[in-house]
């Protein structure tokens, strides 16, 4: 009876043993053929933030990349505890783009135990500690603005009194897309900013700014620069109603590059927009394959925008997915 | 006579409220017409008036409209916090209907004014029938109206050419902007409503003391939430106004933190927060004294950054002068001074 029992239980254990292993052998071969990419977003709360998701499902789906996606709703403890559900459910690598950028030391160190690269996306951290994160792949704001002055530089043969619509007060885009501009337009003395605003970002801000201006200190403008593509659009409306043509009497602006810039283009209404490019998937898994080779990444990686103006936004149009 | 000259003045400092507000908007008014030239310039251009006061009076309705619902509703001794996410589900409402349905104008506007109708009453039934307090009851919906507008145009921005709805925001009347005809219908109807029949004695006697008011034999729920229902419908006509201006519903950014400026107007207009009197005519006059503010930041092209301090020292400024006490303060050092 005893010994039968020993057996019985001899037998069982070996089973599970071998079977465990056998499952194990699968599962790390599978881990070799698929990798496994955990993704902290920050929410869904503009179109801008959406076609940045979509971008890195698609890539992630195309690559064959089991991907993990959260969704944080805005709030950074939420983002903190899907890193460390990542990290818990032992996935490769962990791409986070991250919604505020302080507070991320302690669950990165978390991952950097766990030896799980973080990639981050469209915004950086501030840590002493470079190691803690591979590499940050974003847009350079201050270039972007720079890119708009040259633009219009070369439009308006560095002549232009310019109306200024700014984005809310202490953003990083709103701050680096004014430094950008003003760098800029500082080798041209003939171009002026002549009134600058806050539109917020802001549709019917842009709009309302640009409406009071043109009665004050912008009635001599020439020139409208947006930091969004939103306020170009509101301002747009604002110089129609005071019997401007926008796009050939004031020159229009702006950056971001989302689809209504582009069909304002086409009716040939807004004259240029640079480009702030959310489709940051395939950029985002090279960086996470080298990242896992063992390779050395630059600590920031550029995403080159581009500039697009009238002529080239027709045959753009039709691609613009956000 | 002689031997006492602020004896014109004195009875100002302890009188009507409405003075001060209107004193205040004035002094913004002669401010920008010493600083900024052009101010008072008027033109007609393709038929309307064109200039800084006319953009004042448009962009101003949609504060104005929330404080003429917001005034009732502070009268009984409430306040709502959910006008500016209920701009925001008409916008989408009325934005979506004209895009995606056939559906004559008048029966696109009637839905979307139900629909924030029925959701003010959803708040007054919260507050009155429930008894949750109004801060509270209209912060659900506050929260809750932006992401349910989003859900209704898929968090996108959609934008639309339907020319009745363009004209709502952007066409002219009587040679002035379609809104102030709007603004000037709500304040008339409201007006007559609350000082030609009974309904403004009920609201105030709600607000003062509603036990004594439902011992009266008042039905203080049924007021309550009649207030809150049209509250909601001042948004939704707000809501219209503001998508209609800039031809597209931009669910996550229009009315925001527009209620905040409603309370302020209606505040500054001189009805208390602890309800009873209310002036309808003081709240415009506090909407379009925050709209004059702005329209001064932009106009001396104050930083945007800095722009918030001198507004809250002109806001400072006009409730101090709102507070009895400390008129009563300043007519003691003027009879000191006398004496």
């Amino acid at each position: 009876m005893n010994t039968r029992s020993f057996l019985t239980k001899l037998g069982a254990t070996s089973i599970a043993i071998a079977s465990f292993t056998v499952a194990s052998l699968i599962s790390l071969h599978a881990a070799d053929k698929k990798l496994t990419v955990g993704f902290a977003q920050v929410g869904a709360e503009s179109a801008w933030r959406t076609a940045e998701t979509e971008s890195i499902k698609s890539e992630a789906s195309k690559r064959g990349v089991n991907l993990k996606f959260s969704d944080a709703q805005g709030k950074q403890e939420n983002q903190i505890k899907a890193v460390r559900a990542f990290i818990a459910q032992g996935v490769d690598a962990i791409i986070l783009a991250p919604v505020v950028e302080t507070g991320w030391e302690p669950v990165l160190r978390e991952a950097r135990r766990a030896k799980i690269p973080v990639v981050l996306v469209d915004r950086g951290i501030k840590t002493a500690d470079e190691s803690l994160f591979a590499t940050l792949i974003a847009s350079d704001f201050v270039a972007e603005g720079r890119m708009a002055a040259e633009w219009l530089a070369k439009k308006t043969g560095g002549k232009a009194s310019i109306i200024e619509l700014q984005g809310t007060p202490g953003a990083a885009p709103a701050i680096d897309r004014k430094k950008g501009f003003e760098a800029g337009i500082k080798a041209h003395h003939e171009m002026k900013i002549i009134a600058s605003q806050s539109g917020d970002f802001r549709r019917s801000g842009g709009k309302e700014v640009t409406e009071a201006l043109l009665k004050g200190s912008g009635a001599s403008v020439t020139a409208v620069y947006a930091h969004n593509d939103d306020m170009a659009l509101g301002a747009i409306q604002a110089l129609e109603e005071a019997g401007k043509k926008p796009g050939t009497d004031v020159i229009v602006l702006s950056i971001d590059g989302v689809k209504g810039a582009f069909e304002a283009m086409v009716a040939a209404k807004l004259n240029c927009t640079v480009e702030c490019n959310p489709l940051l998937g395939p950029m985002a898994f090279d960086a996470v394959e080298k990242a896992l080779k063992g390779e050395k990444l630059p600590k920031k990686t550029v995403v080159q925008d581009r500039v697009f103006d009238s002529n080239s936004a027709a045959a753009e149009l039709p691609n613009r997915r956000y | 006579m002689m031997n006492d000259p602020f004896a014109r003045i004195r009875p100002w400092f302890s009188g009507a409220s409405l003075l001060w507000p209107v004193l205040g908007l004035l002094t913004l008014l002669v401010f920008n017409a010493i600083y900024a030239p052009g101010f008072f310039r008027l033109e007609l251009r393709d038929g309307h008036l064109y200039g800084t006061l006319v953009d004042i009076l448009n962009q101003g309705s949609k504060v104005m409209l929330l404080a003429i619902g917001m005034t009732l509703i502070i009268a009984t001794g409430g306040v709502d916090l959910s006008v500016g996410s209920l701009m925001a589900i008409a916008g989408a409402v009325a934005a979506v209907l004209v895009t995606q349905a056939a559906l004559p104008f008048a029966a696109i506007v009637g839905t979307t004014l139900a629909l924030t109708a029925i959701a003010g009453t959803a708040n007054g039934l919260l507050v009155a029938a429930v008894g949750i307090q109004p801060i509270i009851a209209t912060l659900i919906l506050m929260v809750a109206g932006r992401g349910i507008a989003m859900l209704i145009t898929d968090g996108q921005i959609i934008t639309f050419e339907h020319a009745p709805l363009v004209f709502v925001g952007n066409g002219h009347l009587f040679a002035l902007p379609f809104t102030v005809t709007l603004v000037l219908l709500t304040l008339g109807v409201t007006s007559l409503a609350t000082r030609k029949t009974a309904i403004g004695l009920f609201l105030e006697s709600v607000g003062d003391n509603e036990k004594a008011a439902r011992y009266c034999g008042i039905n203080t729920t049924l007021v309550k939430v009649v207030v809150y229902a049209f509250s909601g419908l001042c948004a939704g006509v707000a809501g219209l106004i503001a998508t209609s201006n800039i031809k597209a519903a931009d669910s996550s950014r229009v009315g925001e933190m527009m209620e905040l400026d409603a309370i302020f107007a209606v505040v500054v207009g001189g009805t208390a927060l602890t309800g009873g009197r209310f002036t309808l005519v003081g709240s415009i006059v506090g909407a379009l004294l925050i709209q004059t503010l702005t329209t001064t930041m932009y106009n001396l092209g104050v930083p945007p950054a800095v722009a918030p301090v001198p507004k809250a020292i002109v806001i400072v400024a006009v409730c101090l002068l709102q507070s009895e006490k400390f008129r009563q303060q300043i007519t003691s050092w003027f009879g000191r001074r006398q004496a």
